[in-house]
Formats: structure tokens, C-alpha cells, sequence
């Protein structure tokens, strides 16, 4: 078996710092603005930032994989070659890309530097990735939340480049990459301005009864009664009503986790190079906590021991969670 | 202004499960009856309605050929299982067939071979189009959320690439595409014993909000816009900026009669505001939207203004 490498998130510098005290083998960040898929408010580095923590991080042996993978729109393309340009000065150990244009400037601009192909590349099938590898020498694929494990085993023999999957965190029900639902409501686009759900597009409504209605621009998102903890107002994860359903439901999937601890062995003996935990919109405690713990479960099962899959489902408590579409086909 | 340098007015490949029979009639009015250039046909969605219209494609390519059109065929959008990979490499493999592909998994058969690009491509930028303009694409249709800013630079590029362009000016916008089918979901079912629910939904299923306004289309794998985008008043802007082709999206309605709409405008025998009154006429059930045109929400509707050209 691989050694696999933890990656893990890293939403600002004292984020990445903890990350890399909790065992981290690689982290993955972003610069604070439209280049990569979590521009969110109070969140990412800037170049001062990522300078400094990349050297925080390389001397305790911890890579640094910058994001730089949405879409540039046609216009803007200056701003994605000048956060390559900064990663590449600053010396991150990968790009983390998803754009055909973006990935050529960096594989004929710094062909030095490592490419993985982002889950926003929709890359799903062996010979999407071949075509990426042969075209722009990536290294490393993260695959899209939507195979099985015999899938992705039969997947990382059938590839020339390493597998990296998703094994915690929020659990992406669209396409990454094909999805434009926050731009249809809100004007802001997941691909081309790296924004899912927008907080200034986002209201909490409460009304007499205590009930707590949530919006997304000029939608109702989803209503919770005063028992229920109201999640917060993302497309996919609304309840709607259909002529076909019986009552409002969730239309695409309940707001749920996706925690894949107890398919950890069976992932790694997949094949798979590296482990992502997503989340760099969370507190440094969550990331604390989560990366620990997969530290702790890795090494143990590296050194043949089981892991203490209990710690790890204890991550979610409260939360429902999902093995999603790794675990079995009936998820589609 | 001469016929030659008009718009080219396309079919998209028709995004819902119809019945073979519709789709054979479907396909035999556009022919005879729509003063369209390019009609689309394959299955984009999902791989396991395409074997009802399969032994279709023939008949149908050489009747829209008969009837004047182009006829390209286009690929599926989401390629995973054995199966839809073999399909893809079937399509791919070297013929006369003009195809336009959806997914990257098609890109690694298609050396040499000239393609057209699909609009669930993520093709956003210059750099993008060259590169794939490098490998043999000859068109690109757009993506749906695009900018008219970037789609006025996509078009001057493409000129200078020797390529042509597209956007959708009707029918509603595909938004995301899912493993999951939210077909068979909305029924206690999955994808594997779906029973083809889908078929009951000839324009997609509405989904509602909680307070019942109507929100977004389900589709299989796929959510589509509930609003219909309407680029009527836009055309001009379109052809000003140099985008060769305007697509329209099926749906129930009468597409013949639509494309006619489409087509007057774009040759000049039409006002955009006598068009619009004309659509008006035939029971679109659904909003119009132009927002994504304008940078802004892409359900909504804004006042024409101009947009310069790159």
C-alpha cells in the first residue's frame, strides 16, 4: 500500500498553520479573489500571506498546493497568469487547475512546477484525464464526488498520473465545474467568480411561530420549524416541492456530510495517492480536530492496525453524513 | 444585407426523453418546415435513453439532409460508465459524421479529427478557445452563463482563429448536471430502476419553492432553468459582434413556428417588438430571461441595451 498524502485545507494562514501542526502532508489554498473556487469574504491569502506561509509550511515538511482553478472568463485572464505567476515566484508545490487555457500557461510557463487537475475539470472518465496528462503533463487528478470504490480502483490502474479523492467534508452533489445554479439566482458565478451561494445574497426570515425561513436572492431556499437547526440556504441542498412527490422534499440530497473513514482502507488499497479533506471555509478548531483525527487513522492503518473509525464518525456528530456515491451506485 | 452573411439559426439536440415516434416527427417538421441551417440530434443526457432512438439516426440525418440542413451529432455530457466511454469512442472514431462533444472524455479521441465544441464545455476564455481551436475544434457554442462582454471577446477570437461561434438565444438554460438522477429521486426511484419516469415530462418537471413560485426544470441528471432565455431583442448585438449561430432548445412548443420568428428577425423582416408579440402568441409556459446576457441573475429579464462588440 502507499503511503498516502493528507491534504488538507487551508482558508487562511493560522488555518494552514494548524493544518501543518495537526500532520498535514500537503495543504491547499488560494489567493482572495476570483481564482479560485472558494472566494468567499474573510477567507484566502494574499501574496505577502501565501509567501510567508508557504515557508511556515516547507519547513515542516508540508507541500503547498495552490488552487487556481476556476474558469477564467474571456477578459480576465490576465488575473489567473498573475496568481500563477505569484504561486510560482513564491514556490508552491503544485496548481491545482481546472481551465484548458490556465493549464497550458502553466505547463508552458513553469513546466517545473507540478499540475493537478482539479475536481472542477469534471475529468470522470480514464480518458479525460489521459487527454489532460498527455496535453499539459498533470500529475495528479482529484477525482469528482460521483465514482464507487471499484471505480475509482479500476480508475487509478487505468491512468497515468496519480489519484487524489475526497474523503470529509461537505458533500458536492452537482458536477463541480458544471454547475451555474448560484448564477442563475444571485448574478455571481461558481465557475467564473469561484462563489457558491453568495452571503450577501443570503436572508434568515423568522417568522411568529419561530419557524426560520432561508432565501438565496429572490428564493426561498428552505423553511425550518423551531426544533430544526436551519442549515445554511445552498441550491442543492433546498426542499422544493413536485407534482411527483408527496410534499416538499429534498429535491437533490438532504444537507448531509460526506465522511468516508470507514472506506479509508479500502481507498487506500484502491490505489488512491492522496486524501482530500475539503473545508477551507471552517474554523481552525474543525480543522484541528478532522485533520488529526485522518492522521491518526492513516498511520494506524499504514502500520496495519485498524483505524478508530469511531473518533472519525464522531467528527459529524450531529450531523447526518453520507458515504455519497463512493460506498454503492444505488446513491445515482 | 445578403443572405450569405446572415446568422446561422441551429437545433440543439432535443435535452428531454421523447418518444421515438415524437422525435421522428419532431425532426420531420424542422426539415420540411423550419428555415433553419443545423439541426442537432443524439442523446446529451443520459446514455440510458439512447438506445430507443438509435436505429432513428440514419433516417433522421438523411431526411433533415434532404430537407437543406446541416446535420451534427452530439455527444453525451456526462461520460462515466463502460458503456457511455464506448460510446464515446465509437463517435469518435474517424467518419463523415460532424460531431460536437460535451465532455472532456472525448477530447482524448479526437486527434485529428475536426469537432465542434459543445455548450457544456466549459469554454470561457480565449486561451481555451485557441487551445482547443489548436486541436481540431471548428465551432463553439457557448456556455449558457456567458457574458455578452466575453462572448463579444470569444467571437473576435474566433475570428481570428478561423472558427465560428454560437450562442443559445432560446429555450431554457441547462444549469447542472448531477450523477444522481433527480428524475427518478422525485419518484422513490434511482438512476438503475428509473423506469424511464422521465419520459412523463416532455418539457422537464418543475420544481417549486416552498411558497410555490416556480423555480428550477429537472431533467434526468441534469436542472435547467424554469425561465426560457429569450435573446429576440439581442440578436443585432449577437450578429454585431460577430457570433456566426444562434441555437434554439426544444420544447413542446412550436418550434417550427419559433425558428420562423427567429429567422425574420435575423434576415430583417421582423422588429424585435413584432417578434416578441408573435412569441407571445404560442404558450411558452414559463418566464423569459436574459439575465446571464447582462452579468446579472441569469432568471432574469432586463430592458435591451447594446453591447459593444470586442
Amino acid at each position: 500500500m502507499i503511503r498516502p498524502e493528507l491534504v488538507c485545507p487551508a482558508g487562511t494562514p493560522s488555518a494552514m498553520r494548524t493544518a501543518v501542526d495537526a500532520g498535514a502532508d500537503a495543504v491547499y489554498c488560494g489567493f482572495q479573489n476570483a481564482t479560485n473556487a472558494r472566494n468567499f469574504p474573510g477567507l484566502n491569502f494574499t501574496v505577502p500571506e501565501l509567501e510567508k506561509s508557504v515557508a511556515g509550511a516547507h519547513a515542516h515538511g508540508t507541500k503547498v498546493l495552490l488552487a487556481v482553478n476556476t474558469f477564467p472568463p474571456a477578459g480576465k485572464v490576465d488575473l489567473w497568469k498573475e496568481a500563477v505567476d505569484a504561486g510560482s515566484r513564491i514556490g508552491v508545490d503544485a496548481f491545482i487547475v481546472a481551465d484548458i487555457g490556465v493549464a497550458d500557461y502553466i505547463h508552458r510557463t513553469h513546466p517545473d512546477i507540478r499540475l493537478h487537475l482539479s475536481v472542477q475539470a469534471a475529468a470522470s472518465t480514464p480518458e479525460a484525464i489521459r487527454f489532460y496528462c498527455r496535453e499539459f503533463n498533470v500529475k495528479r487528478v482529484v477525482l469528482p464526488r460521483i465514482l464507487t470504490v471499484p471505480e475509482i480502483r479500476d480508475m487509478a490502474a487505468a491512468i497515468p498520473c496519480e489519484v487524489e479523492t475526497f474523503i470529509f467534508g461537505n458533500h458536492g452533489l452537482m458536477v463541480e465545474g458544471r454547475c451555474s445554479l448560484t448564477n442563475y439566482i444571485t448574478g455571481l458565478s461558481t465557475n467564473m467568480d469561484g462563489v457558491c451561494s453568495p452571503a450577501a445574497d443570503v436572508q434568515y426570515i423568522r417568522d411568529d411561530a419561530g419557524n426560520m425561513t432561508t432565501r438565496l436572492g429572490a428564493f426561498t431556499i428552505d423553511c425550518f420549524s423551531c426544533s430544526e437547526n436551519a442549515g445554511y440556504p445552498t441550491i442543492c441542498k433546498g426542499r422544493y416541492q413536485a407534482a411527483a412527490h408527496e410534499g416538499p422534499y429534498y429535491a437533490f440530497e438532504e444537507p448531509i456530510s460526506l465522511n468516508l473513514s470507514a472506506l479509508l482502507p479500502d481507498l487506500m488499497s484502491a490505489g488512491v495517492t492522496a486524501l482530500k479533506i475539503e473545508g477551507r471555509q471552517r474554523s481552525r478548531a474543525y480543522v484541528k480536530k478532522v485533520v488529526g483525527a485522518f492522521r491518526k487513522a492513516v498511520d494506524s492503518i499504514m502500520a496495519g492496525n485498524d483505524p478508530e473509525i469511531a473518533a472519525l464518525i464522531a467528527l459529524t456528530e450531529g450531523q447526518k453524513q453520507t458515504e455519497g456515491a463512493f460506498k454503492s451506485k444505488t446513491w445515482r | 444585407m445578403a443572405v450569405s452573411e446572415l446568422m446561422k439559426l441551429t437545433i440543439a439536440p432535443i435535452p428531454f426523453h421523447w418518444d421515438a415516434q415524437t422525435k421522428l416527427d419532431f425532426y420531420a417538421r424542422i426539415a420540411d418546415e423550419a428555415p433553419v441551417d443545423v439541426v442537432h440530434i443524439g442523446e446529451v443526457i443520459c446514455s440510458k435513453r439512447a438506445p430507443f432512438f438509435e436505429k432513428h439516426y440514419d433516417t433522421v440525418a438523411e431526411r433533415l439532409t434532404r430537407g437543406g440542413k446541416t446535420v451534427v451529432f452530439s455527444t453525451l455530457a456526462e461520460v462515466m460508465l463502460p458503456r457511455e466511454r464506448k460510446m464515446i469512442a465509437s463517435y469518435c472514431a474517424p467518419s463523415e459524421l460532424l460531431l460536437e462533444i460535451n465532455d472532456s472524455s472525448a477530447l482524448w479521441h479526437l486527434e485529428g479529427r475536426p469537432f465542434r465544441v459543445g455548450p457544456l464545455m466549459n469554454v470561457y476564455n480565449e486561451a481555451t478557445m485557441a487551445y482547443l481551436a489548436g486541436l481540431g475544434a471548428t465551432h463553439f457554442s457557448l456556455p449558457a452563463e456567458l457574458p455578452a462582454s466575453s462572448a463579444a471577446i470569444l467571437a473576435a477570437t474566433a475570428k481570428s482563429l478561423g472558427v465560428t461561434t454560437e450562442v443559445q438565444v432560446f429555450g431554457r438554460a441547462s444549469l447542472a448536471l448531477s450523477a444522481r438522477c433527480y428524475h427518478a429521486r422525485a419518484h422513490n426511484r434511482i438512476k438503475d430502476n428509473c423506469q424511464f419516469v422521465c419520459e412523463e415530462d416532455p418539457d422537464g418537471m418543475p420544481l417549486k419553492t416552498l411558497d410555490s413560485e416556480d423555480f428550477l426544470i429537472v431533467n434526468g441528471i441534469q436542472t435547467m432553468s424554469n425561465s426560457y432565455v429569450n435573446l429576440l431583442p439581442e440578436l443585432e448585438d449577437i450578429r454585431d459582434m460577430g457570433i456566426t449561430h444562434v441555437r434554439l432548445v426544444p420544447h413542446t412548443q412550436d418550434m417550427v413556428a419559433i425558428s420562423r420568428i427567429f429567422h425574420r428577425v435575423i434576415a430583417g423582416d421582423l422588429s424585435p417588438d413584432e417578434a416578441e408579440r408573435t412569441l407571445a402568441t404560442l404558450n411558452i409556459p414559463a418566464p423569459f430571461s436574459n439575465g446571464f446576457w447582462y452579468g446579472a441573475p441569469g432568471h432574469q429579464r432586463l430592458a435591451h441595451k447594446p453591447v459593444a462588440a470586442a
